[in-house]
């Protein structure tokens, strides 16, 4: 593709270079040398903790990486809408829709090694800490080469390599889960940290405050991370919670109020936080974030919501058309390059769609494996017990 | 033989079909035996018909234009009713009042009993299944709504400790009328942690009641019954019945009726084998009884509709009559409803038993999600014609096993 010139006094050409990616044409896509420093839409909201600055370095690198990956997780989420319209996708299936900016900024502050849970609403999560567009969609449609092999569905995406622990389908239940995360980093002194991470609706479960507490009593380092979206299913969290500040509701447990649409917010609060919890214990932070789609696919999410508060959020504080914005005020990318970045996701997105409708459902025996890790080989059985049993691994 | 009012559906010829009003608080019950063995209490040898003669308000004329209702507009048209007789009715769940019910089983409601009575909650079970017991243990009559019983797992302690064992553990002092319902058992696609049946957990507690609809007629009989009942009901629906039309009599509309617990229902007579199955899966083992018909093996298909208490005379008498038994059920085989029926008809029905009893259940493993999985971890009709022709002693073609 040729570099496109263009007249705009506003853009200098940085590069003549030609070469077949377009994002290797122009040399600041790799410059992670250059600090170009950003403040954040708004500052931070304490609750018994001084809070981080609003200004936040970063590089050309960084801000087109974040531009591309958003882009990419939300290409695969419109396209999971479109499968499970057509029925490829099955059963329960939540997307994360303008919440990208929390799982990218918070990638960017922390390690592969830092442990990540979060419930139902995963598959970005998934894709931030390392797994492949191909593992997801096979995931989704219920194929071999899902990062379940099929058998977990779009609740229960796992990549322990990467630290991340799924992808659960009780409300609340990752919260406990992820401080006992913690309790095992801390165990073994290894100097990690634990992101857990629910929603608004979660946040009134009372197991998160038993868990919390432990954590609080035993100095965990866990993260608590709120990722409000303002509704709990079809219920807007001034029905379901008598103090909406979740960020208040550790009370002794220090907590942030971080804008969840801007992904250098985020990031800016998962290093605070991380270096926070290794000296002094659990933190929560408060994302304020939106989801555009309904609860799950089976929600329209317009019965509890206007149209015009969910096209307000997408005008007014999208978390791609942020980093746009500051691509385009910094010169690092011309707006057909940034629309090139999109197509490209687009392509990404649908090849792996194609290849993941190649791969097989899983073969008949699968039903049996993975039930232990160690079967001691007890015996199990199909629905007629007679006509399909088979001793367990 | 004039059998009076047991069934006024001249195009349903259901045998059984209890007309029954048992609150005993309200309207009395009128009842006479016209059965062979006479007593009520005997342990039946042949079904009972009853007859019984209706409270005057009941009598209508029928039409014989067969109605039909949905088990959702069942399942609302009962709770309506129910509140609208009784104020200390209420309901508590998610999604239950503005969204309409997650389902859209409380649709309306809430416009028409208002906030006090329709009460949304937080994503909160532990805490609003204890809310609503501690509501039952003074007086009101609570309709806990989990929005799947997957759920309840998070409240279980209050369904069991709280709502269970409080009448026998006050001496009678503290009743607990309160009804937990949901959908249970698997849906479609919706994985490990949302698949499950908890018929045989709840089943095994005593102090519970426990109903498990089927049709349209279960559905509004058996909600209304566990509504005036005073003791804690679990009321197991199923999903995939929500959407089903079923043919209603006009007797069933009317807003008094309701079934007995612990009754079940011969759903349809046969002589060489007995299927039991509930909810869902009548529909299954109906469809199974037609493709055996085929075979010349004439399958009698009992409808649970309560598996506590287990209407053990039903299942034993039909055995008693056939020699052959096959349970079905969606749950985890181990210590399942078809255990206990298997181990009820051995211990009650032994010498009648020509073939072992045959148990079709769910797979023994977590419920996957890919498609072709899914399946095997369910009892398919072909599951249940093969079992039936197992017991029957007719040669199945083996296949292998895995």
């Amino acid at each position: 593709m040729a570099l496109a010139h263009r007249s705009s006094g506003l853009l200098k050409p940085l590069s003549t270079a030609s070469s077949s990616s377009f994002l290797h044409r122009r040399p600041y896509s790799t410059d992670d040398t250059t600090t170009i420093t950003v403040e954040t839409s708004v500052p931070f909201t304490g609750h018994n903790c001084e809070t981080p600055s609003r200004s936040v370095d970063t590089n050309p690198k960084e801000l087109m990486t974040f531009f591309t990956d958003m882009a990419l997780m939300r290409r695969m989420e419109i396209a999971a809408d479109s499968l499970y319209k057509s029925k490829l996708i099955r059963g329960f299936c939540h997307l994360y829709d303008g919440q990208e900016a929390v799982s990218i900024g918070m990638e960017a502050a922390i390690t592969k090694k830092d442990c990540i849970i979060t419930a139902y609403r995963d598959h970005c999560l998934f894709l931030g800490r390392g797994g492949t567009l191909l593992e997801s969609f096979a995931e989704l449609m219920g194929r071999t080469a899902g990062c379940s092999n099929g058998k977990g569905g779009s609740m229960h995406f796992y990549k322990k390599e990467a630290c991340f622990f799924g992808g659960h389908g009780i409300v609340g239940a990752q919260v406990p889960l992820g401080c006992g995360l913690a309790f095992a980093q801390k165990y073994r002194k290894e100097g990690h940290v634990t992101f857990t991470m629910y929603g608004d609706g979660a946040a009134n479960q009372g197991q998160l405050f038993e868990a919390l507490n432990m954590a609080a009593l035993w100095d965990l380092p866990a993260i608590l991370v709120c990722e409000n979206n303002h509704y709990g299913m079809g219920t807007a969290e001034w029905r379901a919670a008598k103090s909406p500040a979740y960020y208040k509701r550790g009370d002794y447990v220090p907590g942030l109020k971080v804008d969840g649409m801007d992904a250098f917010a985020v990031k800016q609060a998962c290093k605070f936080a991380k270096e926070h919890v290794l000296k002094n214990g659990p933190i929560i932070l408060e994302m304020d974030t939106y989801r555009y789609h309904g609860h799950s696919m089976s929600d329209p999410g317009s019965t509890y919501r206007t149209r015009d508060e969910i096209s307000g959020v997408r005008q007014e504080r999208d978390p791609i058309e942020r980093i746009r914005k500051l691509i385009l005020a910094h010169d690092l990318a011309t707006e057909k390059e940034l629309k090139d970045i999109e197509k490209q996701a687009r392509k990404e997105v649908d090849e792996a769609i194609a290849k993941a409708k190649e791969s097989p459902m899983p073969d008949e025996p699968e039903l049996f494996t993975n039930v232990y890790r160690k079967g001691f080989g007890v015996e199990s059985f199909g629905a007629d017990r007679k006509e399909l049993r088979t001793t367990l691994p | 033989m004039a059998i009076g009012v047991a069934s006024f559906n001249l195009l349903q010829p259901v045998i059984g079909n209890y007309f029954c009003l048992i609150d005993e608080n309200m309207w009395g019950i009128i009842r006479q035996n016209v059965g062979v063995t006479g007593g009520l209490s005997s342990q039946g040898l042949g079904n009972h018909m009853m007859r019984l003669r209706p409270v005057a308000s009941a009598m209508r004329n029928y039409s014989s234009a067969t109605k039909e209702m949905t088990v959702r507009d069942a399942l609302n048209s009962a709770l309506d009713e129910e509140m609208a007789a009784d104020p200390n009715v209420f309901v508590m769940g998610e999604e239950v009042g503005e969204y309409q019910g997650a389902y859209k089983i409380t649709k309306g409601l809430l416009d028409k009993y208002g906030p006090e009575r329709v009460v949304d909650t937080p994503i909160t079970e532990a805490g609003f299944a204890g809310i609503g017991v501690g509501a039952a243990y003074h007086g009101l009559r609570p309709v806990i709504e989990f929005m799947t019983f997957n759920f309840s797992m998070q409240a279980i302690d209050h369904v069991i400790n709280s709502a269970a064992k409080s009448n026998y553990m006050s001496a009678g002092q503290i009743n607990v009328p309160i009804v937990f319902r949901g959908p249970n058992g698997p849906a479609a696609g919706v994985g490990a942690q949302h698949s499950q049946c908890y018929g045989a957990w709840y089943g095994s507690v005593p102090g519970l009641k426990v109903l498990v609809p089927y049709s349209s007629e279960d559905a509004r009989g058996l909600l209304k019954a566990a509504i005036r009942d005073p003791d804690p009901v679990v009321f197991l629906e199923n999903e995939l019945l929500y959407g089903e039309s079923f043919p209603v009599s006009a007797e069933s509309l009317d807003s008094s009726f309701c079934l007995p617990i612990g009754k079940a229902k011969i759903e349809r007579e046969g002589k060489d084998i007995t299927i039991t199955a509930f909810s869902k899966m009548v529909g299954y083992a109906l469809k199974a009884a037609e493709i055996l018909e085929k075979d010349g093996i004439n399958a009698e298909v009992i409808n649970l509709r309560s598996i506590r208490p287990l209407d053990r005379a039903t299942i034993n008498a039909s055995v008693r009559k056939t020699n052959r038994l096959v349970t079905v059920e969606e749950g985890f085989p181990q210590h399942g409803i078809g255990a206990e029926i298997c181990a009820s008809v051995v211990e009650d029905s032994f010498g009648y038993l020509d073939a072992p009893v045959e148990r079709i259940a769910g797979a023994d493993v977590p419920t996957p999600y890919a498609a072709n999985l899914e399946r095997m971890a369910f009892p398919q009709i072909e599951d249940i014609v093969r079992a039936a022709k197992r017991a029957c002693y007719r040669s199945v073609p083996m296949s292998a096993t895995a």
